[in-house]
Protein backbone atom coordinates (compact mmCIF):
# COMPACT_ATOMS: atom_id res chain seq x y z
CA UNK A 1 0.00 0.00 0.00
CA UNK A 2 2.72 2.32 0.85
CA UNK A 3 4.82 1.62 -2.29
CA UNK A 4 2.03 2.38 -4.32
CA UNK A 5 1.05 6.01 -2.60
CA UNK A 6 4.96 6.81 -3.34
CA UNK A 7 4.42 5.79 -6.73
CA UNK A 8 1.46 8.00 -7.03
CA UNK A 9 4.01 10.62 -5.30
CA UNK A 10 6.72 10.72 -7.92
CA UNK A 11 4.20 11.04 -10.56
CA UNK A 12 2.51 14.00 -9.01
CA UNK A 13 6.30 15.71 -9.04
CA UNK A 14 7.07 14.57 -12.49
CA UNK A 15 3.84 16.24 -13.80
CA UNK A 16 5.29 19.36 -12.46
CA UNK A 17 8.06 18.79 -13.99
CA UNK A 18 6.32 19.16 -17.68
CA UNK A 19 4.80 22.26 -16.07
CA UNK A 20 8.22 23.32 -15.83
CA UNK A 21 8.49 22.40 -19.66
CA UNK A 22 5.92 24.88 -20.16
CA UNK A 23 7.31 27.41 -18.13
CA UNK A 24 10.56 27.50 -20.28
CA UNK A 25 9.27 26.89 -23.28
CA UNK A 26 6.29 28.85 -23.71
CA UNK A 27 6.48 30.70 -26.55
CA UNK A 28 4.94 33.83 -25.18
CA UNK A 29 4.56 34.98 -21.88
CA UNK A 30 0.89 34.50 -21.21
CA UNK A 31 1.99 30.80 -21.84
CA UNK A 32 4.43 30.92 -19.24
CA UNK A 33 2.13 32.50 -16.62
CA UNK A 34 -0.76 29.67 -17.04
CA UNK A 35 1.97 26.80 -16.44
CA UNK A 36 2.89 28.60 -13.54
CA UNK A 37 -0.85 28.88 -12.27
CA UNK A 38 -0.97 24.98 -13.27
CA UNK A 39 2.15 24.42 -11.08
CA UNK A 40 0.73 25.90 -8.16
CA UNK A 41 -2.01 23.56 -8.13
CA UNK A 42 -0.14 20.63 -8.61
CA UNK A 43 1.75 21.35 -5.82
CA UNK A 44 -1.43 21.18 -3.43
CA UNK A 45 -2.15 17.72 -4.47
CA UNK A 46 1.73 16.93 -3.97
CA UNK A 47 1.29 18.32 -0.13
CA UNK A 48 -1.88 16.23 0.34
CA UNK A 49 -0.21 13.00 -1.27
CA UNK A 50 2.44 13.62 1.87
CA UNK A 51 0.12 14.36 4.36
CA UNK A 52 -1.24 10.78 3.85
CA UNK A 53 1.75 9.22 3.69
CA UNK A 54 3.55 11.31 6.80
CA UNK A 55 0.26 10.85 8.88
CA UNK A 56 0.59 14.59 10.40
CA UNK A 57 -2.50 17.13 9.87
CA UNK A 58 0.26 20.13 9.34
CA UNK A 59 1.29 19.81 6.34
CA UNK A 60 -2.57 20.54 4.60
CA UNK A 61 -2.24 23.71 6.16
CA UNK A 62 0.82 24.19 3.78
CA UNK A 63 -1.73 23.33 0.87
CA UNK A 64 -4.14 25.89 1.89
CA UNK A 65 -1.82 29.08 2.29
CA UNK A 66 -0.11 27.68 -0.52
CA UNK A 67 -3.41 27.84 -2.43
CA UNK A 68 -4.37 31.34 -1.39
CA UNK A 69 -1.00 32.68 -2.15
CA UNK A 70 -0.48 31.58 -5.64
CA UNK A 71 -4.22 33.06 -6.75
CA UNK A 72 -2.45 36.15 -5.48
CA UNK A 73 0.22 35.66 -7.17
CA UNK A 74 -1.99 34.68 -9.98
CA UNK A 75 -3.96 37.69 -10.36
CA UNK A 76 -1.08 39.89 -9.77
CA UNK A 77 0.31 38.62 -13.36
CA UNK A 78 -3.06 38.96 -14.75
CA UNK A 79 -3.50 42.64 -13.32
CA UNK A 80 0.39 43.29 -15.05
CA UNK A 81 -1.00 41.52 -18.56
CA UNK A 82 -3.52 43.33 -19.13
CA UNK A 83 -1.76 46.40 -18.22
CA UNK A 84 -3.89 47.95 -15.57
CA UNK A 85 -1.85 49.80 -12.49
CA UNK A 86 -2.08 47.68 -9.00
CA UNK A 87 -4.48 49.94 -7.02
CA UNK A 88 -7.21 49.48 -9.94
CA UNK B 1 -7.90 1.11 -0.28
CA UNK B 2 -11.20 3.48 -1.43
CA UNK B 3 -9.17 6.36 -0.88
CA UNK B 4 -5.74 5.56 -2.84
CA UNK B 5 -8.64 4.62 -6.02
CA UNK B 6 -9.67 8.00 -5.68
CA UNK B 7 -5.95 9.07 -5.44
CA UNK B 8 -4.96 7.10 -8.75
CA UNK B 9 -7.98 8.51 -10.53
CA UNK B 10 -7.03 12.46 -9.46
CA UNK B 11 -3.59 12.16 -10.67
CA UNK B 12 -5.26 10.45 -14.30
CA UNK B 13 -7.12 13.58 -14.31
CA UNK B 14 -4.03 15.76 -13.40
CA UNK B 15 -2.00 13.62 -16.70
CA UNK B 16 -4.61 14.55 -19.26
CA UNK B 17 -4.74 18.32 -17.49
CA UNK B 18 -0.65 18.25 -17.95
CA UNK B 19 -0.70 16.36 -21.50
CA UNK B 20 -3.03 19.70 -22.66
CA UNK B 21 -0.87 21.78 -21.18
CA UNK B 22 1.84 20.49 -23.82
CA UNK B 23 -0.38 19.29 -26.63
CA UNK B 24 -2.68 21.77 -27.51
CA UNK B 25 -2.18 24.89 -30.12
CA UNK B 26 -2.42 28.47 -28.14
CA UNK B 27 -2.91 29.49 -24.92
CA UNK B 28 -6.47 29.68 -24.58
CA UNK B 29 -7.01 26.12 -24.99
CA UNK B 30 -4.27 25.01 -22.92
CA UNK B 31 -5.91 26.97 -20.04
CA UNK B 32 -8.88 25.44 -20.51
CA UNK B 33 -7.81 22.13 -20.24
CA UNK B 34 -5.48 22.69 -17.68
CA UNK B 35 -7.36 24.40 -15.42
CA UNK B 36 -10.63 21.73 -16.12
CA UNK B 37 -8.26 18.86 -16.03
CA UNK B 38 -6.11 19.85 -12.91
CA UNK B 39 -8.71 21.91 -10.64
CA UNK B 40 -10.76 18.06 -10.35
CA UNK B 41 -7.81 16.40 -10.08
CA UNK B 42 -6.46 17.93 -6.90
CA UNK B 43 -10.26 18.02 -5.45
CA UNK B 44 -10.20 14.01 -5.91
CA UNK B 45 -6.70 13.73 -4.11
CA UNK B 46 -8.32 15.69 -1.15
CA UNK B 47 -11.45 13.64 -1.49
CA UNK B 48 -9.11 10.68 -0.91
CA UNK B 49 -7.40 12.55 1.85
CA UNK B 50 -10.91 13.48 3.88
CA UNK B 51 -11.56 9.29 2.88
CA UNK B 52 -8.62 8.10 4.42
CA UNK B 53 -8.47 9.96 7.39
CA UNK B 54 -12.16 10.11 7.96
CA UNK B 55 -13.40 13.04 9.80
CA UNK B 56 -10.40 13.78 11.74
CA UNK B 57 -8.38 17.14 12.28
CA UNK B 58 -6.92 16.47 8.48
CA UNK B 59 -10.22 15.38 6.90
CA UNK B 60 -11.61 18.70 8.32
CA UNK B 61 -8.42 20.52 6.74
CA UNK B 62 -9.05 18.76 3.15
CA UNK B 63 -13.07 19.26 3.50
CA UNK B 64 -12.16 23.22 3.51
CA UNK B 65 -9.28 22.76 1.02
CA UNK B 66 -12.15 21.92 -1.67
CA UNK B 67 -14.36 24.97 -2.03
CA UNK B 68 -11.45 27.14 -1.63
CA UNK B 69 -9.47 25.67 -4.35
CA UNK B 70 -12.15 25.35 -6.95
CA UNK B 71 -13.78 29.28 -6.47
CA UNK B 72 -9.44 30.42 -6.52
CA UNK B 73 -8.85 28.07 -9.44
CA UNK B 74 -11.71 29.46 -11.51
CA UNK B 75 -11.21 33.10 -10.79
CA UNK B 76 -7.90 33.05 -11.43
CA UNK B 77 -8.66 31.22 -15.06
CA UNK B 78 -11.70 34.35 -15.79
CA UNK B 79 -8.11 36.84 -15.00
CA UNK B 80 -5.51 35.37 -16.45
CA UNK B 81 -7.54 34.58 -19.97
CA UNK B 82 -8.89 38.13 -20.13
CA UNK B 83 -5.56 39.24 -19.29
CA UNK B 84 -3.90 37.17 -21.96
CA UNK B 85 -6.49 38.91 -24.51
CA UNK B 86 -5.93 42.24 -23.46
CA UNK B 87 -2.00 41.24 -23.98
CA UNK B 88 -3.12 40.90 -27.52
CA UNK B 89 -2.13 37.39 -27.92
CA UNK B 90 -3.60 35.96 -31.25
CA UNK B 91 -5.62 32.96 -31.35
CA UNK B 92 -4.87 29.95 -33.27
CA UNK B 93 -5.56 29.06 -37.09
CA UNK B 94 -8.25 27.06 -36.36
CA UNK B 95 -10.54 29.70 -34.56
CA UNK B 96 -13.61 30.10 -36.07
CA UNK B 97 -15.60 32.99 -34.22
CA UNK B 98 -14.28 36.03 -32.35
CA UNK B 99 -17.00 38.34 -31.19
CA UNK B 100 -14.96 39.67 -27.86
CA UNK B 101 -12.83 41.60 -30.38
CA UNK B 102 -14.83 44.83 -31.23
CA UNK B 103 -16.33 45.42 -27.61
CA UNK B 104 -14.51 48.19 -25.81
CA UNK B 105 -12.72 47.06 -22.73
CA UNK C 1 -26.94 41.59 9.65
CA UNK C 2 -24.36 41.62 6.61
CA UNK C 3 -21.57 42.39 8.69
CA UNK C 4 -22.89 39.08 11.76
CA UNK C 5 -23.48 36.35 9.49
CA UNK C 6 -19.87 37.20 7.86
CA UNK C 7 -18.38 37.12 11.42
CA UNK C 8 -20.25 33.83 11.75
CA UNK C 9 -18.89 32.35 8.09
CA UNK C 10 -15.59 33.88 9.34
CA UNK C 11 -15.41 32.24 13.19
CA UNK C 12 -16.84 28.97 11.82
CA UNK C 13 -13.77 28.70 9.07
CA UNK C 14 -11.17 29.42 11.72
CA UNK C 15 -12.78 26.68 14.24
CA UNK C 16 -12.50 24.28 11.14
CA UNK C 17 -9.29 24.51 10.27
CA UNK C 18 -7.55 25.41 13.35
CA UNK C 19 -9.86 22.44 14.99
CA UNK C 20 -9.42 23.08 18.69
CA UNK C 21 -12.27 23.76 20.67
CA UNK C 22 -11.15 25.81 23.67
CA UNK C 23 -11.88 28.92 25.25
CA UNK C 24 -8.83 30.88 24.30
CA UNK C 25 -9.11 29.27 20.77
CA UNK C 26 -12.49 30.92 20.41
CA UNK C 27 -11.15 34.13 21.72
CA UNK C 28 -8.68 34.08 18.89
CA UNK C 29 -10.81 33.45 16.00
CA UNK C 30 -13.18 36.09 17.13
CA UNK C 31 -10.46 38.56 17.31
CA UNK C 32 -9.47 37.45 13.55
CA UNK C 33 -12.75 37.02 12.52
CA UNK C 34 -13.87 40.53 13.99
CA UNK C 35 -10.79 42.21 11.87
CA UNK C 36 -11.57 40.29 8.82
CA UNK C 37 -15.27 41.95 8.82
CA UNK C 38 -14.12 44.94 9.58
CA UNK C 39 -12.02 45.16 6.60
CA UNK C 40 -14.36 43.02 4.38
CA UNK C 41 -17.66 42.69 4.86
CA UNK C 42 -18.82 45.87 2.75
CA UNK C 43 -17.60 43.59 -0.43
CA UNK C 44 -20.12 40.74 0.97
CA UNK C 45 -23.59 40.25 -1.34
CA UNK C 46 -26.58 42.09 -0.57
CA UNK C 47 -29.91 40.13 1.08
CA UNK C 48 -28.63 38.13 3.21
CA UNK C 49 -31.80 37.80 4.67
CA UNK C 50 -32.28 35.14 1.85
CA UNK C 51 -29.43 33.21 4.01
CA UNK C 52 -32.19 31.87 5.92
CA UNK C 53 -34.65 29.65 3.59
CA UNK C 54 -34.77 26.11 3.69
CA UNK C 55 -36.15 25.82 -0.32
CA UNK C 56 -32.78 28.07 -1.62
CA UNK C 57 -30.78 24.76 0.75
CA UNK C 58 -32.62 22.30 -1.05
CA UNK C 59 -32.05 23.91 -4.34
CA UNK C 60 -28.74 24.54 -3.37
CA UNK C 61 -27.88 20.79 -3.08
CA UNK C 62 -29.43 19.67 -5.95
CA UNK C 63 -27.59 22.35 -7.98
CA UNK C 64 -23.84 20.96 -6.46
CA UNK C 65 -25.41 17.42 -7.70
CA UNK C 66 -25.42 18.48 -11.29
CA UNK C 67 -22.53 20.70 -10.81
CA UNK C 68 -20.46 18.08 -9.88
CA UNK C 69 -22.01 15.87 -12.52
CA UNK C 70 -21.23 18.07 -15.26
CA UNK C 71 -17.69 18.78 -13.83
CA UNK C 72 -17.00 14.77 -14.15
CA UNK C 73 -18.42 15.36 -18.07
CA UNK C 74 -15.48 18.12 -18.83
CA UNK C 75 -13.20 15.89 -17.54
CA UNK C 76 -13.65 12.82 -19.69
CA UNK C 77 -14.38 15.52 -22.63
CA UNK C 78 -11.14 17.35 -22.46
CA UNK C 79 -9.42 14.22 -22.17
CA UNK C 80 -11.06 12.88 -25.62
CA UNK C 81 -10.03 16.06 -27.36
CA UNK C 82 -6.68 15.95 -25.88
CA UNK C 83 -5.96 12.09 -26.15
CA UNK C 84 -7.30 12.07 -29.81
CA UNK C 85 -4.66 12.32 -32.79
CA UNK C 86 -6.55 14.40 -34.90
CA UNK C 87 -7.35 17.14 -31.87
CA UNK C 88 -11.33 18.25 -32.73
CA UNK C 89 -11.00 21.47 -31.95
CA UNK C 90 -12.59 24.43 -33.68
CA UNK C 91 -12.44 27.03 -30.96
CA UNK C 92 -13.87 30.83 -30.67
CA UNK C 93 -15.61 33.55 -28.43
CA UNK C 94 -19.29 33.63 -28.50
CA UNK C 95 -21.68 36.08 -26.32
CA UNK C 96 -24.64 34.69 -24.80
CA UNK C 97 -26.73 36.91 -22.67
CA UNK C 98 -28.11 36.22 -19.26
CA UNK C 99 -31.38 37.56 -17.29
CA UNK C 100 -29.69 36.90 -14.03
CA UNK C 101 -29.27 40.27 -11.99
CA UNK C 102 -27.84 40.25 -9.28
CA UNK C 103 -23.72 40.11 -8.95
CA UNK C 104 -23.58 37.39 -6.70
CA UNK C 105 -25.60 35.29 -9.13
CA UNK C 106 -23.67 36.05 -11.89
CA UNK C 107 -20.39 35.22 -10.65
CA UNK C 108 -21.84 31.64 -9.96
CA UNK C 109 -22.95 31.16 -13.35
CA UNK C 110 -19.80 32.40 -14.54
CA UNK C 111 -17.56 30.15 -12.89
CA UNK C 112 -20.04 27.15 -13.02
CA UNK C 113 -19.61 28.03 -17.07
CA UNK C 114 -16.06 27.52 -17.34
CA UNK C 115 -15.96 24.24 -14.92
CA UNK C 116 -18.77 22.71 -17.78
CA UNK C 117 -17.48 21.11 -20.95
CA UNK C 118 -15.66 22.76 -23.35
CA UNK C 119 -16.38 26.49 -22.18
CA UNK C 120 -14.20 29.40 -20.15
CA UNK C 121 -15.92 33.03 -19.12
CA UNK C 122 -13.86 35.63 -20.80
CA UNK C 123 -15.46 38.88 -19.79
CA UNK C 124 -18.73 40.00 -18.20
CA UNK C 125 -20.19 43.38 -19.71
CA UNK C 126 -23.49 44.71 -18.19
CA UNK C 127 -25.44 41.06 -18.73
CA UNK C 128 -23.46 39.86 -21.50
CA UNK C 129 -21.04 37.03 -21.30
CA UNK C 130 -18.06 36.29 -23.74
CA UNK C 131 -17.56 32.28 -23.62
CA UNK C 132 -14.40 31.11 -24.92
CA UNK C 133 -15.83 27.77 -26.28
CA UNK C 134 -13.18 25.36 -27.78
CA UNK C 135 -15.32 23.27 -30.17
CA UNK C 136 -18.25 25.63 -31.56
CA UNK C 137 -21.07 23.11 -32.42
CA UNK C 138 -23.72 25.61 -33.90
CA UNK C 139 -23.82 28.93 -35.44
CA UNK C 140 -27.50 30.03 -34.55
CA UNK C 141 -27.16 32.16 -31.31
CA UNK C 142 -29.94 30.99 -29.88
CA UNK C 143 -29.04 27.37 -29.69
CA UNK C 144 -25.86 28.14 -28.43
CA UNK C 145 -27.01 30.07 -25.58
CA UNK C 146 -29.32 27.38 -24.40
CA UNK C 147 -26.36 24.53 -25.14
CA UNK C 148 -24.37 26.94 -22.24
CA UNK C 149 -26.26 28.25 -19.87
CA UNK C 150 -29.91 26.39 -19.97
CA UNK C 151 -28.38 24.02 -17.65
CA UNK C 152 -27.74 26.00 -14.39
CA UNK C 153 -29.42 28.95 -15.13
CA UNK C 154 -32.73 27.65 -13.86
CA UNK C 155 -31.09 26.69 -10.41
CA UNK C 156 -29.30 29.92 -9.95
CA UNK C 157 -32.50 31.78 -10.42
CA UNK C 158 -33.80 29.54 -7.62
CA UNK C 159 -31.16 29.69 -5.30
CA UNK C 160 -30.23 33.35 -5.69
CA UNK C 161 -33.40 35.41 -7.04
Amino acid sequence: MNTWLEILLYVQIALSGLCLYRIIRGPTIPDRMVAIDIFGILVVGVCAIIAIDTGKSFILDIGIAWIILSFIGTLTLAKYLSGKKLNE
Amino acid sequence: MIALIVISIGILFNLFGCIGLLRLPDVYNRLQAATKCVTLGCCSILAGVLIHFGFTEAGIKALVAVPLLFFSSTVAAHALIRGTYLFGVKMSDKSVKDDYKDVEK
Amino acid sequence: MRYVVFFILGLIFWLAVTFDISAANIVAGSAASLVCTLIFARFYFKGVQKFFHPARWFWGLVYLMVFVWACIKANFDVAFRVLSPAMPIKPGIVKVRTSLKSEFAKMLLANSITMTPGTLTVDIIGDDFYVHWIYIRSANPEVYTSMILGRFEKYIKKIVE
